[in-house]
């Protein structure tokens, strides 16, 4: 008669889940990051889309890291269309590059507001504008209130914000459903090939709502992500020996 | 429709302007003076100064002597025009082409303007009462061509108004200062005995021009309608202007949202019958003390809605200050570009950069953060990193090339490029083995390269750049170069360009 008490407990964390917004997914509304273990981590096992996802760097290594990573999710988010916004202050963005991780330069619109105070006017503005696919801030300082607009405006307009916060002093609790932190880690070619490797990040989940933070290793490869585990390397060093 | 035009006279700007500002010096006796070879010249004086025979081109000591208790202001160059083109600004509520005539005076096409206020008596007498009131002595004269316009308002003692073709019988009488002639040969033309114009318009255009020279002639046509004369209007006329003038001045902050809103209505309903979109609008206002001013916003994409239109406007409305109230709202469409039909973008599944939705966003955030803050990039045929972008001003204009990706590039790129030290790189093909940026040593463990990129000579001159890519110990991958050639006797210029993903 009654479902056993584990069935019960998983019943009521998807309804939990479902109170608190995250919808299951639906049936091929976006295709796929190419993360499947980092996805893994998230309710639902989907990457968040309709949300705030909040990246931090210390360096500017870190930030050209984070860069490729968000490209690369971004190009997934607009396959099925819209354009991305580009807000920064100090922008060094170099657009030609950003085709090598999928992305056409050219959907992206680039806003460079002198006000450090109008950025995240302009990101909220276009969180709330249909045919916008993504948006992307650079800021320093991202307080709660602040964060908590953003978030109403992602609630009501599904539309997927990315902030950048380059060397911010101190981390606060802010609504973005996730924190990321992206790192550059040295590449790795075969052994005896010189030269520079495929980009290669540590991606290290920091915080996530309803998930379960992590650290991975991914790699860009072939225009798509590559999650690097330490036995698949194993594997590959064998093989090429 | 025959033209007609409108010369106002202004008498005595300066003095009249210096009451205006200084109510108190109302009934004394003023005059503007500016040196001229060690003395003080008149140049301006008001009724109470003329009063006890004081004229212009008389000295200050001389006026002294005559008029007790003048008052001597000093001219400045230029002022006469400032105070024309503030003038010149007030008359466009009469008539959309107004333009200075210098030294004192404004011309002003007003073909087709005068019904508006009852005919041409009523639009005169309008006009003259207002400037009055502001507290100028002025002298109108409506004629079909400017000059015989200009004669009348300067010489003729009645009659301001000309009838259609009457002009030559008009300027009969006058004298012919009222041809807008030098001076000497005023003086030539009075010594022959030819008081009027009238004595010598029946001469021969040959014998005028050989006596008084070609260009007594060409005044003499102009006035008469012979010869063509332009106006220089003050400000271009545009194709799509609407105008709203008040019953009773405004300043409340919803009377002026409601213009607006009525204005662009307007507007929007021509536009669209004409298929048309807006890509710059200016809202300008008239207040009733004479001040004016105006805001402007531009679109990203041709647009005829109203609401977008209208929250532009809104972002900068602050800016307007009724003062004492607003009598006439203008709103001008400069630039139009056709609409593109809608009907294939419904089909779209997704709306992208084609959205309306997305170049009215843009729109808004051009009018808060300035229009140069948006920035779209296409690829430009170039190899050079900092010109191979170009920026693009529509978000529909598609790439002519493709992006190239055969080479990598940094994604994030100093611009300049950075001096680093980079003491170990050792041999010419070679890339550094360790290179100090800000303070930090950054042993290199990979490197690919070097990529050579010459300068594009055509363009610009300058060394050529050798690109290596590094990676450090700590995974950081940076794009450095060296400028120039390899030489081992001079010290080498290394600079940091970028970093990769």
């Amino acid at each position: 008669m009654l479902a056993t008490k584990q069935e019960i407990i998983d019943k009521l964390r998807q309804d939990l889940l479902r109170w608190q917004g995250f919808e299951p997914p639906k049936a091929s509304a976006e295709g796929s990051f190419g993360l499947p273990n980092i996805e893994a981590s998230f309710p639902n096992n989907t990457f968040p889309t309709a949300a705030l996802h909040e990246f931090i760097s210390y360096s500017p290594q870190d930030t050209a890291a984070t860069g490729g990573f968000m490209s690369g999710i971004i190009k997934t988010l607009l396959a099925g269309g819209g354009a991305c916004l580009w807000v920064s202050a100090t922008r060094r963005i170099y657009p030609p590059a950003l085709k090598q991780f999928g992305l056409d330069p050219d959907r992206v619109v680039f806003v460079d507001v002198s006000y450090v105070k109008d950025i995240l006017w302009v990101m909220e503005e276009a969180l709330k504008c249909e045919g916008i696919g993504a948006v992307v801030c650079e800021t320093r300082d991202l307080s709660f209130m602040e964060s908590r607009r953003l978030q109403l405006a992602v609630e009501k307009h599904h539309i997927t914000g990315f902030i950048l916060r380059k060397d911010t002093k101190k981390v606060n609790p802010t609504t973005c459903v996730a924190r990321w932190k992206v790192s550059p880690v040295r590449s790795k070619l075969r052994p005896g090939m010189p030269g520079v490797g495929f980009p290669r990040w540590k991606v290290e989940l920091l915080r996530v709502k309803n998930g379960s933070p992590g650290s991975w290793t991914v790699e860009w490869k072939n225009r798509q992500f590559c999650q690097i585990t330490e036995t698949q390397e194993q594997k590959q060093l064998h093989q090429y020996a | 429709m025959p033209k007609r035009f409108l010369s106002i006279w202004f008498r005595r700007l300066l003095t009249d302007w210096k009451t205006i500002r200084q109510p108190d010096l109302k009934g004394k006796s003023i005059v503007f003076a500016r040196p001229d070879h060690g003395r003080m010249l008149i140049v301006a004086v008001n009724a109470a100064a003329e009063k006890y025979g004081v004229a212009e081109g008389m000295t200050v000591a001389d006026a002294k002597v005559i008029a007790p208790n003048l008052e001597v202001f000093d001219d400045k160059d230029g002022r006469n025009l400032k105070l024309l083109k503030g003038l010149a600004e007030w008359c466009l509520r009469y008539t959309p082409l107004v333009a200075i005539d210098a030294p004192d005076g404004l011309l002003l096409d007003v073909t087709g303007c005068t019904h508006l206020k009852g005919g041409e008596p009523a639009y005169i007498k309008d006009l003259v009462t207002r400037l009055k009131a502001l507290g100028y002595d002025v002298r109108p004269g409506i004629a079909d061509t400017i000059g015989c316009a200009w004669a009348v308002a300067h010489c003729a003692d009645s009659g301001l108004i000309v009838g259609e073709n009457e002009h030559r019988t008009a300027l009969m009488p006058l004298p012919p200062t009222a041809l807008r002639l030098q001076g000497d040969l005023v003086h030539r033309l009075r010594q022959l005995g030819l008081y009027h114009i009238g004595s010598f318009i029946h001469m021969p255009k040959s014998v005028l021009r050989r006596r008084f020279g070609a260009d007594m002639v060409l005044r003499l046509y102009q006035a008469l309608g012979q010869e063509e004369e332009f106006l220089l209007p003050l400000k271009e006329p545009v194709a799509y202007s609407e105008r709203l003038s008040c019953l009773e001045p405004v300043r409340t902050r919803p009377a002026i949202e409601h213009a607006l809103q009525v204005l662009l209505e307007q507007m929007c309903k021509r536009l669209y019958v004409e298929g048309l979109g807006a890509r710059d609008a200016t809202f300008s206002w008239y207040r009733i003390d004479g001040k004016n001013g105006n805001i402007d916003i531009g679109t990203n994409h041709p647009s005829q809605h109203v609401e977008h239109l209208f929250k532009l406007f809104a972002i900068k409305l602050d800016t307007v200050a009724p003062g004492l109230g607003i009598e006439l709202f203008v709103l001008d469409v400069g630039k139009t570009e056709p609409v593109s039909q809608k009907q294939s973008d419904l089909w779209a599944a997704q709306p992208g950069l084609n959205s309306d939705e997305v170049a009215e966003l843009l729109d808004r955030v051009a009018g808060r953060t300035g229009n140069k803050s948006i920035n779209r990039y296409l690829p430009d045929d170039h190899y050079w990193p900092e010109r191979n972008t170009r920026v693009s001003d529509s978000l529909l204009e598609e790439p002519t090339s493709e992006w190239r990706t055969e080479r990598p590039r940094p994604i994030q790129l100093l611009q300049p490029p950075e001096p680093i030290d980079a003491a170990l790189a050792l041999t010419p093909d070679y890339p550094p083995k360790m290179f100090i940026y800000r303070g930090q040593r950054h042993v290199v463990v990979n490197a690919d390269g070097p990529e050579r990129i010459e300068h594009e000579w055509w363009l610009e001159e300058g060394e050529h750049r050798d690109y290596y890519i590094v990676e450090d110990e700590d995974g950081g991958r940076y794009w450095v170069f060296r400028s120039g050639h390899y030489d081992a006797d001079q010290p080498q210029h290394w600079f940091i360009h970028g970093f990769f993903a």
